[in-house]
């Protein structure tokens, strides 16, 4: 291959006719460029979502009423009545990280019925249509709801403030809650494409997103604690990878909170479940166009 | 070297094939129409030539990169513009350029030159800060191409690129083709419907019907082979087709080619 020569702006006889053909840049080799590629080309993708967002940022707004409304309602009304059995904790305190868990949930699973209007749009084709890898076309979209999960943590956290929660500001913490969260909301994003690949209509993931997201809350730490479940429901809890995330959340979130599980397992959890959802919905997305 | 080769391409979704063995070669430069009613096989061709969809059996080779066994040496040759609207209406035009020039390895240093030169040819320089979804149809048919041809494939794919536009729109359409091969030498693989689109574009064409190539040639040559000079590609095109009635293509399809209409109009 030639060497390019440098590229000038403008006028539209830039690309000289000898090299027209010649490839941007040479196939990555498989090591150390495929991982750049793979890194660059998943930060291209979270920047298309993110672009969207900033020109029309009304759905984060939106996002964050139903987190309030957890906290204001159903966690005033039960910290009153003092049915749940959470410890040191007042009930409010107990359940922000599992709210704040909670909101991140339903804004990954959002990625799956996002991915099918894409599709319908055409504009999926053309993704998996270009050399993307397509493990950075699904990670992407992770990265994304990892971003969006960090705006609601934010928001979360401003009003578990005014209601008196105990929160722990160290910054070791705050840099915790904030992978947590990253980590959770990739697991639930990729999971959710891997879904919508598979059922492909709009009408019919609706249907299974309902199904999807309810039991992943109930059955699970978020609200009450795993101790106070019947066995069977014990178990669908230590299955359910929104037990982990609450888990880390509620020990990194609050002054004096501590992990059940250890904090290791809790991300070694997040971790190895979202590279492996990540895995199974990058084998599964180009079935989308089909 | 051919551009596009197949040789016995089959693609069968349950017993019914809709690509049958196909043979089609396109040159260097070519701008090759592949037309034929409803139904008749041309949508599932693009979308095994661009790597979206592995064929039943037989081969294809894009620059002569087989699509099975090295697709992603095919992404990098070629560019696409589906026959649904791709740009994403909530991203300016600009923006649009700007992700699929990184998603195309498109240089640094080059991406500002690219897509300004994109722009230009586009007619677009003026709208670049808009949202997409405040353009017309042929804005966003212009925008499409011009994201395509961003890495400067050697083959571009357009499938049924001017359904849903009016007269003048389809027009600007052509005229960008045509400058997309004579500034950079593109290959250009459409399909479409329109006879008047395949007679004002292509070098040639070929009849699909029923899974296979019912005829190929230039357009003067198919219009001699029916009855010479007053004969006119539709007659081809019925001669070809059996002239019966668009009873094919199913609903998936007809809804789509409405709503890309719909969105254009």
């Amino acid at each position: 291959m030639k060497s390019p020569a440098p590229d000038e702006p403008p006028p539209a006889s830039a690309d000289a006719p000898g090299r027209r053909w010649e490839p941007a840049e040479a196939s990555p080799g498989w090591s150390r460029r495929g991982a750049a590629a793979f890194v660059r080309k998943t930060a291209v993708i979270a920047e298309m979502d993110l672009r969207k967002l900033w020109h029309d940022p009304f759905e984060l707004a939106t996002r964050a009423i139903q987190p309030a409304l957890w906290l204001l309602i159903f966690g005033e009304v039960f910290t009153r009545i003092r049915a749940i059995p959470t410890g040191d904790f007042r009930y409010l305190d107990f359940m922000a990280p599992g709210i704040l868990a909670q909101s991140v949930l339903f804004i990954a699973i959002f990625f799956g019925i996002a991915v099918i209007w894409e599709r319908d749009l055409g504009l999926v084709h053309k993704l998996v249509a270009s050399p993307a890898p397509r493990l950075s076309l699904v990670a992407g979209k992770g990265l994304a709801a990892g971003i969006r999960g960090l705006s609601q943590a934010f928001f979360v956290y401003g009003l578990a403030w005014l209601l008196g929660v105990k929160l722990n500001w160290a910054p070791q913490a705050l840099a915790g809650v904030m992978i947590a969260v990253l980590l959770g909301a990739g697991l639930f994003a990729t999971f959710s494409l891997g879904i919508a690949c598979i059922v492909k209509t709009r009408e019919r993931f609706m249907g299974i997103g309902q199904v999807l997201t309810m039991p992943l809350f109930f059955a699970s730490n978020a609200v009450y604690p795993v101790s106070i479940m019947p066995g069977w429901l014990k178990v669908l809890a230590h299955i359910n990878p929104l037990t982990y995330e609450v888990d880390a959340l509620r020990a990194m979130m609050l002054r004096g909170g501590s992990s059940l599980y250890g904090l290791g397992t809790d991300f070694a959890v997040l971790l190895g479940g979202g590279a492996l959802l990540t895995v199974i919905a990058a084998r599964l997305y180009p079935r989308i166009v089909v | 070297m051919n551009m596009i080769e197949t040789h016995a391409l089959t693609r069968c979704f349950g017993d019914l094939c809709a690509v049958d063995r196909l043979e089609l070669t396109v040159g260097a430069a070519e701008v090759f129409g592949l037309l034929g009613p409803n139904g008749a096989g041309k949508s599932t061709v693009i979308r095994m030539l661009t790597t979206l969809l592995p064929p039943t059996s037989g081969r294809a080779a894009i620059a002569g990169h087989d699509v099975v066994k090295h697709p992603t040496e095919v992404r990098r040759t070629i560019g696409t513009v589906p026959q649904l609207l791709s740009a994403d209406g909530s991203l300016t035009g600009y923006e649009n350029l700007l992700i699929f020039a990184k998603l195309y390895d498109v240089p640094r240093s080059a991406r500002a030159g690219r897509i300004g030169e994109a722009l230009q040819l586009a007619g677009l320089e003026g709208a670049a800060g808009r949202l997409v979804r405040t353009y017309s149809g042929g804005m966003i048919r212009r925008l499409e191409i011009a994201m395509a041809m961003l890495h400067r494939p050697r083959v571009l794919f357009l499938d049924e690129p001017t359904v849903g536009l009016d007269p003048t729109a389809r027009q600007a359409i052509w005229n960008h083709g045509r400058q997309m091969v004579r500034d950079y030498g593109t290959t250009i693989f459409m399909t479409t419907h329109s006879m008047e689109e395949a007679d004002a574009l292509c070098d040639r064409v070929a009849i699909m019907n029923r899974g296979r190539v019912a005829v190929a040639g230039t357009p003067d040559e198919l219009k001699a082979s029916v009855g010479g000079a007053d004969a006119t590609l539709d007659g081809v095109f019925a001669y070809y087709t059996g002239n019966r009635l668009e009873t094919e293509g199913n609903y998936r399809e007809i809804s789509r080619t409405r709503r890309t209409a719909a969105r254009l109009g």
